[in-house]
């Protein structure tokens, strides 16, 4: 019973399917769907680490890192976002970002 | 081996379930704590299959940085819960079905129901790769020469979204006295004071 590539892959793939599934459901809350991203980031880590490590080939993680970087700068704006919005908007509802009208 | 792959499962089940719970959690602050426990888990399947330095970056960043500005974030912000979760149970159907018909094609598509991808199997089958060096410094080799550029421009990215949110959250507030400390410095001797003449006996 050993621990092969497909088992990574299946756990990654559940949780980007839990990512998107969490934007689906948490139409309203930019937080949760921030979360999921961030989840849905991970997944995609996983799967470049455990191809990285079932390959023999490193440079899969150095991708991992860059992955991370990007997700810790898009939290980090993301967050900025959301705080600035909150305080002239009074809410962070997504059904009320629409002064853009986009 | 078997003590691996229990370890495996138990990781791997404990990811998948704190996932969900950032997904259905009614309150945002649990679900970045399970957002944190996710982070830790899947470090912790990092270090199993052998990617160490991976596995704690991924601490340190995700559950150090990110979990930590998500939490300081949602107890910062006073909103209304019961209005935020509206509409969940309509949702749920069509999620739910997406979902699953994502997940079903993804595990078709990876080849792990026994369909699929040739390559995914072969490499399954010949088993994680144990390189020379160890796992920290085969990454540096790689990342200080050939992708050096690459590494920078993280660097860079990391500054631009310092400086960007820093940008975004300051604000100067109207009527807040603040101290000027280049005013109080080039201040002279002449500005601050005045020599008057007093005559003897007459007063200012």
């Amino acid at each position: 019973m050993t621990i092969g590539l497909g088992h990574y892959l299946t756990v990654a793939s559940v949780l980007f399917t839990l990512g998107i599934l969490g934007i689906f459901l948490n139409r309203k809350n930019v937080i949760v769907i921030l979360m999921c991203v961030e989840l849905m980031l991970l997944a995609v880590n996983i799967n470049l680490v455990a191809f990285s490590i079932f390959e023999g080939n490193v440079v899969g993680q150095v991708f991992a890192m860059l992955v991370l970087t990007v997700a810790a700068a898009e939290a980090a704006i993301g967050l900025a976002i959301l705080v600035v919005y909150f305080r002239n908007r009074g809410t962070i509802a997504v059904e009320d970002i629409n002064t853009m009208k986009g | 081996m078997l003590l691996q792959a229990l370890a495996f499962y138990v990781f791997a089940a404990v990811t998948v379930a704190s996932g969900a719970m950032v997904v259905v959690s009614r309150n945002p602050v649990y679900s970045v704590l399970f957002l944190i426990l996710a982070f830790f888990n899947a470090a912790a399947l990092f270090l199993l299959i052998g990617a160490e330095f991976i596995a704690m970056i991924l601490v340190i960043v995700y559950v150090g940085a990110v979990a930590v500005l998500f939490l300081f974030v949602v107890m910062m912000l006073d909103i209304n819960l019961v209005e935020l979760r509206e509409g969940f149970l309509k949702y749920l159907p069509v999620g739910a079905m997406i979902g699953v018909v994502l997940l079903a094609e993804i595990l078709l598509g990876l080849g792990v129901l026994g369909t699929g991808s040739a390559t995914i199997a072969a490499l399954n089958k010949q088993g994680a790769q144990v390189l020379a060096v160890d796992n920290t410094r085969a990454i540096g080799r790689v990342l200080y020469t050939q992708y050096f550029y690459l590494f920078q421009v993280a660097g860079i990215v990391l500054l631009v979204a310092m400086i960007g949110a820093i940008v975004l959250t300051l604000r100067t507030r109207p009527g807040v006295r603040r101290q000027k400390v280049g005013d109080q410095i080039n201040r002279t001797k002449e500005q601050a004071m005045t020599v008057v003449k007093v005559p003897t006996r007459g007063g200012v």
